[in-house]
């Protein structure tokens, strides 16, 4: 019995501090220092469909020139050898073009899901992927709410690709090849502070134009690439059963409960174990 | 298979010696058995299949796509196959925690099941894994992706064939005959248990909560925030359902290995387990109740995904726990035996389900396994069975133990 209470202490002592640390060890924010996250806001009643962005994202990142070109009807899809696709939608308010890339999540459930960090959320904001640490399991396919992570599946080294907003652009002082070569200017960059007011302030200014929303502003727990509309967002094939809080948040609590199940389960099994022995003795001593 | 000539020799040798080892290598007994015939053939085509997917990629013999990236190896070959191995832990806990003596005649064969079922799951996975030379990445430390389920799950993985390892090398020793190490181990046994059960109840549910993330991507007749849970109860009719399957077969290829005492106990321990299934079906049958009145999900039921869930359910679970229920009152093997059939393949159902069918059931393209993903599958299942057989054929695993191994208890 007495070996039983002790047990006992030492198993709530030690839940008590399993909770404590797991607790603190992953409720650290993930941009606690003073960068801000860089973001891009996509105005799509200013794109004109003209797939430059399209044909400098292939340049700079060696990719092969797209073929086809925005038609209504077809969405076209980024794939790994297309970062980023200009699709065409025939709305209410007449045609409206879409571009499409990775949302650059401010927690991204890819790089929550990724067991190696290979899947990264900048301190800047975008989001990468190392080749180094890549196991290819393909898990931040599986949780990306937009399907954005692409695979190599014809090749024997495979890479996960997608739209790192041109990150290595970025570290040499330049900003994206896509915004930089936008004729319209329907693509902005800055840092996703500024972005979000200056899309509010469009949306003031021009009421009759926009559609009263900014894609991305809470999306996914927000995203680094805003969205302006002339339409409801569903009407340019946008996914609107998106939550608008975290997507990792969804594990968290899982997460939580494994420090706690390592020290209660243990501890229960061997009180389960002592009381079956001293059951046994009993009985060998009736017969 | 085992003739009394070779046990003689087998005593007389009673050593760790490399020309023992040699001679176990060897095949035992006949060769052209209908089930060589049938799994020979595909083990080779499958390993075939296995140079070419490395030579030219996962693409060039499997049919995952970009929007459903997870196919055949990991919904069945994992995530199926780590369900049935769920027996292990159950009945580790039934004899060495709670000591109930009567299971210890089947407690060898389901560590060993479970034990390889891990081995070769894992396997399945370094052929799903794009860049496999990365796999140990995680234990390394390049880097830890502690945030991860995945991450939470793979160490599980590898910690918990350790632990099954510990807890079957007793066996080994009695094998092997080496008197010291079997004291040593079989004291380790308890302490395995007791790490390989908490490690189960972890990764069992961690394999549910992988999915946790694909909300929108999972049919919401599927999706629940209780996913690990209902993985977790699962695992544990389904382990045991594998089991009584598997006792069934062994009992009859493994007859000569079976004690007559044997054969008597693992009669009367069948309406035990059909009772302990029967019960963990009707959690879990009420937890998806309780998930499907909270979630408000009339609407879905009359639809073609709706019906499909109802098959799942009823026929495949509410039916077997009834048949469960009758096997056990009227003591009927036939009955336990069809019930637990019944539920393993409710199972592959299940994890097929959250896994692949209702995975992105609504995209424009859809996964169908490829025949070329259909035998590697097969491949590995049959090599693990040729293992099995063999370990079976060899170490004292459904066989009583040499009587010096007994007596050090």
């Amino acid at each position: 019995m007495g070996i039983n209470r002790r047990s006992f202490f030492k198993a709530v002592g030690a839940t008590g501090a399993a909770v404590a640390l797991g607790r603190e060890g992953k409720a650290k924010d993930i941009n606690t220092n003073d960068v801000e996250f860089k973001a891009v806001l996509y105005d799509s009643t200013r794109c004109v469909g003209c797939q430059t962005c399209e044909f400098s994202c292939a340049e700079a990142n060696n990719l092969p020139e797209p073929e086809d070109y925005p038609e209504e009807g077809i969405v076209r899809k980024t794939n790994e050898n297309c970062r980023t696709v200009i699709n065409m939608y025939e709305t209410t308010k007449g045609p409206v073009y879409v571009k499409r890339q990775c949302m650059h999540c401010n927690e991204p459930a890819c790089a929550a899901a990724c067991l190696t960090q290979a899947m990264k959320k900048t301190e800047s904001g975008p989001v990468i992927w190392r080749d180094d640490k890549c196991m290819g399991c393909r898990y931040c396919m599986i949780s990306c709410p937009f399907d954005m992570p692409r695979f190599e599946y014809n090749s024997a080294n495979p890479n996960v690709t997608k739209c790192t907003m041109c990150f290595d652009r970025q570290k040499e002082g330049k900003i994206p090849a896509c915004v930089e070569n936008c004729p319209a200017e329907a693509l902005m960059f800055g840092t996703r502070r500024e972005l979000i007011a200056e899309a509010k302030k469009r949306i003031v200014e021009n009421p009759d134009l926009y559609y009263n929303h900014i894609y991305g502003e809470t999306e996914a727990g927000g995203t680094s690439f805003l969205y302006l509309s002339p339409v409801p967002f569903e009407e340019i094939g946008f996914k609107t059963n998106i939550q608008h809080s975290s997507y990792p948040a969804l594990t968290k609590s899982f997460l939580y409960s494994v420090p706690s199940v390592f020290v209660l389960v243990p501890s229960l099994l061997l009180g389960i174990n002592e009381a079956a022995k001293s059951n046994l003795k009993k009985n060998e001593n009736h017969d | 298979m085992t003739s009394p000539a070779y046990s003689v020799q087998k005593e007389k040798e009673n050593q760790f010696s490399l020309r023992f080892i040699i001679n176990e290598l060897k095949p035992k007994g006949k060769w052209l058995t209908p089930f060589n015939i049938i799994s020979l053939p595909i083990m080779l085509l499958g390993a075939v299949l296995v140079v070419i997917r490395f030579i030219n990629g996962i693409g060039a013999v499997s049919n995952v796509n970009q929007e459903i990236p997870w196919g055949l190896w990991k919904g069945f070959n994992v995530v199926t196959g780590v369900a049935f191995a769920g027996g292990a832990y159950v009945l580790t806990f039934i004899v060495y925690v709670m000591k109930v003596d009567k299971f210890k005649s089947i407690i060898r064969v389901t560590v060993l099941n479970g034990f390889l079922a891990y081995i070769f799951y894992a396997g399945a996975l370094v052929l799903d894994l794009g860049k496999p030379w990365n796999i140990f990445n995680p234990i390394i430390g390049n880097n830890f992706g502690a945030n991860s389920v995945l991450f939470l799950v793979s160490w599980h993985f590898l910690l918990y064939i350790i632990a099954q390892l510990i807890e079957f090398s007793p066996a080994v020793a009695e094998w092997l005959g080496t008197r010291r190490a079997h004291r040593i181990l079989s004291g380790m046994t308890l302490g395995a248990v007791i790490f390989g059960i908490t490690l189960s109840t972890l990764h069992q549910s961690g394999l549910g909560a992988l999915f946790l993330m694909a909300k929108e991507k999972i049919h919401p007749l599927w999706y629940s925030e209780f996913i690990p849970l209902l993985f977790l109860v699962s695992s544990v009719f389904a382990g045991l359902s594998m089991v009584i399957f598997e006792g069934s077969i062994s009992d009859r290829v493994f007859a000569d290995q079976i004690s007559s005492d044997d054969k008597k106990v693992r009669k009367s321990i069948l309406p035990i387990l059909s009772k302990i299934c029967a019960f963990a079906m009707f959690t879990y049958l009420f937890l998806h109740v309780l998930v499907f009145v909270h979630g408000h999900r009339w609407s879905y039921i009359n639809t073609p995904m709706g019906y499909w869930f109802l098959t799942e359910i009823l026929g495949f679970i509410l039916l077997p726990m009834i048949l469960f229920i009758i096997s056990f009152r009227r003591n009927s093997i036939i009955l336990t035996r069809i019930a637990a059939i019944l539920t393993i393949i409710g199972i592959i159902i299940n994890r097929l389900n959250v896994s692949i069918i209702a995975f992105r059931w609504d995209a424009a393209v859809h996964y169908t396994p490829s025949w070329m993903e259909i035998v590697v599958s097969l491949a590995i299942i049959f090599t693990e069975i040729w293992i099995f057989r063999w370990v079976i054929n060899r170490m004292p695993v459904l066989r009583d133990s040499p009587s010096w191994a007994k007596n050090a208890h």
